[in-house]
């Protein structure tokens, strides 16, 4: 397939310069490659301006509240494993209101892949610090600056225990397409949080910023304490890591766990209860 | 000697980590071999181990579906247990273990014959075996009652329990000098199938389709997610337990989006976790059944006691307007059956659907002869074309629903207010057509409701609605007063001659589990119906024959 086959005429909301558009365009890209028909993918997302993603590309989508995407995309996934799940939600709704989903989704590991556009800063709310937010970082709510730890997505994700964790920059269409291949790819969940500039609200992490903070990095991706020591570059000091940072083959998915599927792969929709199994099950409330 | 006819009240109180739970298991399996009619209901409190719990069995010649106060006999297998029935012993033989002291009760050496078996963890299936002695069970008919409980934890501990069962029997021949118990078999009982009102839904759930559901662990809906759990292999389902209540909610609106019927379980601060959630079932016109086990509120309330408080919450939840249906089955007769039809109706118009269930009515058991299965799982799900619309307008507000990779078209859902296609609109003349779409179909699910049951053909009426069925019927049925039940299944939207029939009696009353009288207000603001008068309870109880039966007297009287 063509990156055009996903193509839509929509009134896009983003402003203009936004990474989000380069997101989206390496995310076709991607899809493209992979030759993913648009009915058999589905989109989900929480709210925000990431979280509007899916509006804009030919696929079935679940744009559901904020923060809570993950546990409708291990849901869908769970009840139709044929189809291809992409989870893409902003910062704030995956790190912030979804942070716990984000967690225990890890821990189930679905076959998705979850993208996280990571800004910095509340972009439809109009300017507030993020999870991500560096210290410092002033806006008109924190007006001393952002004096809080940010939370460190990649880091988390290998303690608990996810095989691909990624980082890409939106200013960097062609390396975020590979990243993605590779992500949707993965057998098992797949976080790829990407550097996007809010060209907007946030003055700091600019798309010069990040040319300047983060670099490619070539290590061995398949160790995972060395994937988790270069997960804590950046912060502090040093330059952020770009590209796969830790990927290993993993155990079963969720869905591969859930008994049902063992020996038949029928969808879960597709399946109808046995009448006579009912009967059984009541008759066995007779013999007590 | 205290003589007891044919329906005997037998209460067991102990601790909590004594086991009484299994006296209760083994006593229902005994009584209805030996042809008892049986009902079990019990009261606990919020604690793993310690506190004084207990279960009320009633024995009896004929159907008995219902709580009373009157404890016929107690055994009393904690020292605090004869304090903490206080109010409700009156006549009441006591049974109670020698080294408590007990002044008015007949002593049974209970603790130190399970010592002597090897530890009091035997306590409570020796008291079983005494009150089986009591009430005529057979010794085989007993002993099959231990195997069938412990036969699965392996032939040590089985053949504990039935060295444990055979001592209490020997000590019950003591208890018939007190007391003597008429209660006739009824053969027929045998055949019948025992059922609590979890099961009874849960049996419903799989008869109406469901096929995954996700919930957060809550007393008192935590028994239908272990049966669900339990019977997701037989039964095509999955069961996952969701980090939390919102998660739940969330994963049951994937799950029903991608095409398979959903169902979540909690109550009612768990249910306020996921209001939002409702709004976005309501948003994109997905279905899902959430069930409400009722305990007293607010916040964490009296997390193992009983209430109907939470029918407003049910009513009210979610931002925005769009239609829903609340259920409240009173029965396990038909209780299958209306989970079903809930499903099926959450389906067919794309729109939550809630059952209300409460401790009480979650928790008890009872004999009947068969539950009510007659519906049948609908099907509402289309293929789709390329040009397919999730939300296209049609007459009767509801669109063909589709499910993504199920034909050629796409399905998009959003929370924000969208066109047809499911894309995000501002345009104020899409989301006018959309908010009565939303709405349309109240309507329909107000002519599709379940008209409540009236028993009895009085000029005055109790209505009820929900756990309260039984416990007002026998109370109607053995006051003087002439009085009919009018008993609501559906609570919303009520049907629409729900007016004209309540307008028919002389003087009506509510009786409900809560403060407010909240179907009371209901039936004001939907069917513009005023009650005469309102029995409330709150004290996290359940009703009592007795207590309805006294406010029938007064009222009706």
């Amino acid at each position: 397939m063509k990156p055009e086959d996903y193509d839509l005429e929509a009134d896009v909301a983003w402003c203009p310069g936004c990474g989000n558009f380069s997101i989206l365009r390496a995310l076709k890209m991607a899809l493209a490659d992979l030759d993913i028909p648009p009915e058999r993918l589905v989109l989900v997302s929480g709210i925000g301006q990431a979280g509007k993603l899916p509006q804009y590309l030919k696929c079935n989508y679940f744009n559901g509240l904020h923060g809570r995407s993950l546990p409708a995309a291990v849901a869908i996934k769970a009840v139709n494993p044929e189809l291809t799940v992409i989870d893409v939600s902003g910062d704030g709704c995956m790190y912030g209101e979804g942070g716990n989903h984000f967690m225990h989704t890890i821990r189930r590991n679905p076959d998705i892949t979850n993208i996280v556009h990571n800004n910095m800063v509340y972009g439809l709310t109009k300017g507030q610090a993020s999870p991500t937010s560096q210290p410092g970082f002033r806006t008109p709510v924190q007006v001393h600056g952002v004096f809080e730890e940010p939370f460190n997505p990649l880091a988390v994700a290998i303690a608990l225990g996810a095989t691909f964790v990624a980082r890409a920059f939106a200013g960097d269409i062609e390396r975020t397409r590979d990243i993605l291949v590779e992500a949707i790819s993965h057998h098992g969940y797949a976080l790829v949080d990407i550097f996007q500039p809010c060209v907007t609200f946030n003055r700091v992490n600019t798309f010069q910023w990040f040319r300047e903070n983060t670099y490619y990095s070539d290590h061995d991706t398949s160790d995972r304490m060395v994937a988790f020591e270069k997960s804590l570059e950046g912060y502090g000091s040093g330059k952020f890591p770009l590209g796969v940072i830790y990927h290993a083959e993993g155990d079963g998915t969720f869905e591969e766990n859930l008994s049902i599927y063992r020996g038949d792969a029928t969808p879960l929709w597709r399946r109808r209860h046995d009448p006579a199994k009912l009967k059984a099950l009541i008759e066995s409330k007779r013999m007590l | 000697m205290k003589e007891v006819m044919d329906d005997v009240a037998l209460v067991l109180c102990g601790e909590a980590g004594q086991g009484i739970q299994t006296v209760e298991a083994l006593l229902i399996r005994a009584f209805r071999a030996t042809g008892y009619h049986i009902f079990s209901s019990k009261e606990y409190m919020s604690r793993v181990r310690g506190g004084e719990n207990s279960t009320l069995i009633r024995v009896s010649s004929a159907p008995v579906r219902a709580f009373v106060d009157r404890i016929d006999v107690l055994f009393a297998l904690s020292p605090g247990a004869v304090d903490h029935l206080r109010e409700r012993i009156n006549g009441t033989l006591i049974i109670a273990d020698e080294s408590f002291g007990e002044d008015d009760a007949v002593g049974l050496p209970i603790l130190e014959e399970a010592e002597k078996l090897g530890g009091r963890i035997f306590a409570n299936v020796v008291a079983a075996g005494a009150a089986a002695r009591l009430f005529r069970v057979g010794e085989d008919v007993f002993d099959n009652a231990v195997r069938s409980l412990f036969e699965r934890k392996g032939p040590e501990i089985l053949n504990s329990d039935l060295r444990a069962g055979r001592k209490g029997y020997e000590l019950g021949e003591k208890l018939r000098e007190h007391l003597r118990v008429s209660v006739e078999p009824d053969p027929s009982v045998r055949g019948h199938v025992i059922l609590n009102g979890t099961e009874a839904v849960g049996l419903g759930c799989i008869a109406g389709g469901c096929r995954f559901m996700s919930s957060y662990p809550m007393t008192p809906s935590s028994p239908l997610q272990i049966f669900i759990a339990e019977n997701a292999d037989e039964f095509d389902m999955v069961f996952e337990q969701a980090e939390d209540e919102i998660a739940a909610i969330n994963m049951c609106l994937g799950a029903s989006y991608a095409g398979a019927r959903s169902l979540v379980a909690t109550s009612g601060s768990g249910f306020a976790l996921m209001e939002e959630a409702v709004g976005l079932a309501g948003m994109i016109e997905t279905p899902v059944v959430i069930y409400i086990g009722q305990r007293p509120g607010p916040a964490v309330g009296l997390p193992t006691r009983t209430a109907q408080e939470d029918l407003n919450l049910a009513l009210y939840s979610g931002p925005g307007e769009f239609a829903r249906a609340i259920f409240a089955p009173g029965k396990l007769e038909d209780a299958p059956e209306i989970t079903a039809h809930a499903f099926n109706l959450a389906d067919r118009y794309q729109v939550p659907v809630f059952i209300l269930s409460d401790q009480y009515l979650a928790d008890l058991y009872y004999n009947l002869p068969e539950p009510e299965i007659g519906v049948e799982e609908e099907y509402h799900i289309s293929g789709t074309d390329a040009g397919y619309r999730r939300f296209r307008f049609t007459e009767d507000g509801i669109s063909p629903r589709g499910v993504p990779g199920y034909g050629e078209g796409l399905v998009r859902v959003d929370s924000d207010e969208h066109d047809e296609d499911g894309f995000i609109t501002e345009d104020l003349n899409i989301r006018s057509r959309m908010v009565e779409k939303r709405n349309l179909r109240l309507e329909m699910l107000r002519d599709d409701a379940l008209a409540p049951e009236v028993w009895g053909d009085d000029s005055s009426a109790v209505i009820c609605w929900g756990s309260t069925y039984w416990p007002v019927r026998e109370a109607i049925g053995s006051s003087d007063a002439e009085v009919t039940m009018v008993h609501f299944s559906q609570v919303y939207p009520l049907a629409p001659d729900t007016r004209e029939l309540l307008e028919s009696f002389e003087v009506t009353a509510t009786i409900e589990n809560n403060y407010r009288g909240q179907f009371a207000d209901l039936l004001k603001l939907e069917a513009g119906f005023e009650v005469d008068h309102r029995l409330n309870k709150y004290n996290g109880m359940p009703f009592s024959v007795e207590e309805i039966r006294k406010f029938i007297g007064e009222v009706f009287a």
